[in-house]
């Protein structure tokens, strides 16, 4: 008897305090967000809930979504890098013109993720080394990236790649498209690296307190160049997708790339300011923004209004954040 | 003669703290009136309860024989008090005549702000203080007594009749600080009654009219400065002892054993050369005045600033300060001055805070923390130090003062240290929790640890020293050992040396 009431006791209470538990991480009201819009649109459109709208969805978010893996790295310690999408133009334009020109296509891939890298780490070594603010750092080097690539391509699109190359963009394995699986594998490095490595708590600890962490003897430096690093790499990993899916290098794509992902990264409940922050909160966030515009398209919203409509709804994401951040 | 200010019976709580105790302070028009006291003696509190940051439990302000009742800076301002805070509130990037006169521009008959005749009343001021301060120019590229100089126009461009001034002499240089002295008296003579709070002795004899002493929350004495001796206030300053707060006296050193041997070390190519040594199971103390040098000192030998020159051995063996983690790798932890700023990350859990430096140990053959043997060894180390929290879990910023300060001694006990500097380690921290992390530090001792506590307490440095370094402005002053470490002799050092 009295251990059924003891039991009738602390049941609703284990519920509540797992409940509880589950609102102070930083997902909850990104899921919440996203099942609400999600839900929405289902209602609203007949069209929306279905297999391939639903694959298609997915898909054209996966580009943004693997940008933002690399920019929840930045803004979590604190920084930003507006060079992703001039990055992904330009590592996408240098792996076609590599392959146009007779290198082998994994080879190409190769040196156009390196090439990402080594930009990224460039960003790095101005952030993380020279001490100047990233948001100035990434703001010259968007402009640097950008003007390579075009005076690379000569302003013009590569095309005329191998067809093997396909793979990446349109392929697709075990009946999931390769864009989609590509996404899934960084999501599962990137989540792994944040919640389960050293280097992860590190970039943590960063955001939170840099002073700190620098006196509890971290090298805060190297952390900070690695992150730009990946960034850069994220972004051309972007860039390998989109180039196999068009079959040519542009080196006009990603023009306001680098806003979707901050936009992704802030939605799915990470602080701009750095510090707190989950990577599957990212994916959340740039599955929110790809229901949004998948879905305001079916309706035929004018994509003027769109991007309206999607302003406010990153305002609107930034001042709940704010109301329930101590 | 009424006084043109009279603090009456003041007293202030709190949560578990008596701050001030029935304290009276009265102001003439015309007098420079030194605040004395040690850290926490209440100084601020009562400087705050003035100027209406906050509002006394009981007591009352009277000026010119009213009754005031402050409900924010605000009203001190309109009542006539002007204060200079050790942290200025300039705008860096205007200059003097538009500092002085910001929110308040005066406007010429088209609602334009009238330039011209801003520059005549700053003028005007600045006459009045016998200064020459170039009024156009950002006022980030004036110097500090510049500035400073500039703060108290502005108070006096409001009217002020009672300035307070915040250990206004702490970032001057010797000349400029008699050229403030020199604006002082121009102001006596303009019957403007000051409140001046500093720790340097000569300074308050050379300057001062009467002065009072507080001690604890509680005024100890006031009286006229020609009546008095330095060694006289510094005995009222300082006072009884709290001897039960201290762990039993015990000298863990082994003085055969220098476990850090600082040959030399120079922190700026113009700076002192630092010599000293570090034993085994020792207590060392930097004494001094805020400001003189102990905490550039402590970032120098974790090498958080780097050194221009360090000749540094630790257990006879040369060793590099180059950054932070060759100082961890070397056995050498800094518990920082300030725990909010420098020591904790507020967002992390305890669990986090306390692992932040010790993860590499809670890996596998895979660079994967295993997170139930990383929460087993924080929660471990944080029964061993008495953290009171709820669980492992618990965020941080949640925590009392003490009890966040016992999570970042925590974090270096999780490494083995054998050198750990504790900076301010008991700042903003109740006397339980104090006697608490001194017991702490005595049981690191016994187990061979070597200590630096940078303290600005005497009590501390007293009690639980085994040698003190006495710094005065960058320099190490005086080394003091057994009988000679007293109140008396290091506030002798740590002033200068004038009293004697």
């Amino acid at each position: 008897m009295s251990q059924l009431a003891s039991t009738s006791s602390t049941q609703p209470q284990s519920f509540k305090t797992r409940l509880d538990r589950w609102r102070r991480t930083p997902i909850f009201y990104p899921l919440i967000g996203f099942i609400v819009v999600f839900i929405a649109m289902a209602l609203i459109n007949d069209n929306f809930l279905t297999g391939s709208n639903i694959a298609n969805l997915v898909r054209q978010s996966s580009i943004i979504a693997i940008i933002a893996v690399g920019m929840s790295l930045a803004i979590l310690t604190g920084g930003i890098d507006l060079s992703v999408g001039p990055v992904m133009a330009l590592s996408g334009t240098v792996m076609a013109g590599l392959m146009v020109a007779g290198v082998p296509p994994s080879l190409a891939i190769i040196l156009g993720l390196l090439l990402g890298a080594a930009f990224g780490a460039f960003n790095g070594v101005f952030v993380a080394f020279v001490g100047m603010p990233p948001i100035i750092v990434t703001l010259a080097t968007m402009g640097i990236a950008r003007g390579l690539g075009l005076i690379y391509t000569g302003g013009y699109p590569i095309s005329g790649l191998p067809d093997s190359f396909a793979f990446f963009g349109r392929g697709s394995l075990a009946g999931i498209e390769v864009p989609i699986l590509i996404m899934i594998a960084v999501y599962a490095l990137g989540y792994v690296l944040l919640s389960h490595t050293a280097t992860g708590r590190y970039l943590y600890a960063i955001g939170g307190n840099e002073e700190a962490t620098r006196l509890s003897g971290i090298r805060v430096s190297r952390y900070k160049l690695l992150v730009y690093t990946l960034s850069g790499t994220t972004a051309a990993i972007a860039g390998l997708i989109l180039t196999s899916r068009l079959m040519s290098g542009q080196p006009n794509a990603g023009v306001g790339f680098e806003l979707d992902a901050i936009a992704a990264v802030v939605l799915g409940g990470t602080a701009i300011t750095g510090g707190r922050g989950m990577i599957l909160g990212t994916l959340v966030g740039a599955m929110l923004l790809g229901v949004l515009n998948n879905g305001l398209n079916l309706m035929g919203v004018s994509p003027y209004l769109q991007t309206v409509i999607k302003g406010l709804i990153i305002l609107l994401a930034i001042y709940i954040s704010r109301k329930r951040s101590p | 003669m009424t006084p043109l200010l009279s603090l009456r019976h003041i007293s202030k709580s709190f949560p578990g703290v008596k701050a001030l105790q029935n304290v009276s302070l009265d102001i003439h028009a015309g007098e420079v009136h030194a605040l004395l006291g040690e850290n926490g003696a209440g100084k601020s509190t009562l400087m705050k309860i003035l100027c209406g940051i906050y509002r006394q439990d009981e007591g009352e302000i009277i000026i010119d024989g009213k009754s005031c009742d402050f409900h924010g800076y605000q009203d001190a301002l309109d009542a006539g008090i002007g204060i200079i805070f050790q942290e200025f509130s300039l705008i860096p990037y205007l200059d003097a005549v538009d500092n002085i006169f910001l929110g308040r521009e005066k406007r010429n008959r088209l609602g334009l702000r009238d330039r011209r005749g801003m520059i005549a009343e700053a003028q005007r001021l600045f006459e009045r203080l016998k200064v020459t301060i170039p009024l156009d120019c950002p006022i980030v590229e004036l110097s500090v007594a510049d500035q400073q100089f500039i703060e108290i126009a502005k108070a006096l461009s409001l009217d002020a009749r009672i300035l307070v001034l915040d250990e206004p002499t702490a970032t001057l240089t010797p000349s400029e600080a008699d050229h403030l002295f020199t604006i002082m008296r121009e102001l006596r003579k303009q019957e403007v009654g000051m409140v001046f709070i500093s720790h340097h002795m000569d300074e308050i004899f050379t300057i001062c009219d009467r002065v009072t002493v507080m001690r604890d929350g509680e005024k100890v004495d006031d009286c006229d400065t020609a009546s008095t001796t330095p060694d006289d206030l510094i005995e009222k300053m300082v006072g009884r002892r709290v001897e039960n707060l201290f762990p039993k006296r015990r000298c863990d050193a082994d003085y055969d054993d220098v476990v850090l041997d600082i040959e030399a070390l120079r922190l700026d190519p113009d700076g002192p050369e630092y010599s000293l040594k570090l034993h085994r199971g020792e207590i060392l103390g930097f004494a001094g005045l805020v400001g003189s040098g102990r905490t550039e000192l402590a970032m120098g030998l974790i090498g958080a600033t780097r050194p221009v020159h360090a000749k540094v051995s630790m257990e006879g063996k040369p060793i590099k300060l180059r950054h932070p983690a060759t100082a961890l790798k070397q056995g050498i932890g800094l518990l920082p001055e300030s725990r909010k700023t420098q020591g904790l990350i507020l967002p992390f859990s305890c669990r986090d805070n306390i692992s932040l430096n010790n993860l590499k140990q809670f890996q596998g053959a895979l660079p994967l923390i295993k997170r139930r043997q990383e929460s087993r060894t924080a929660a471990d180390l944080m029964d061993s130090v008495r953290v009171k929290a709820p669980s492992p879990e618990t965020p941080v910023g949640n925590l009392s003062g003490g009890n966040q300060q016992k999570v970042v001694i925590a974090r270096w006990l999780g490494h083995q240290c054998k050198v750990l500097i504790f900076d301010e380690p008991t700042r903003g921290i109740d006397v339980g929790a104090k006697s608490e992390i001194y017991a702490l530090m005595k049981e690191l001792t016994a187990q061979g640890v070597s200590i630096i506590m940078i303290s600005s307490e005497l009590p501390e440095i007293l009690g639980l020293c085994d040698r003190v370094e006495v710094f005065y402005q960058g320099e190490i002053a005086a080394e003091l050992e057994g009988e000679n470490i007293n109140s008396q002799s290091i506030m002798h050092h740590a002033t200068g040396g004038l009293s004697a």
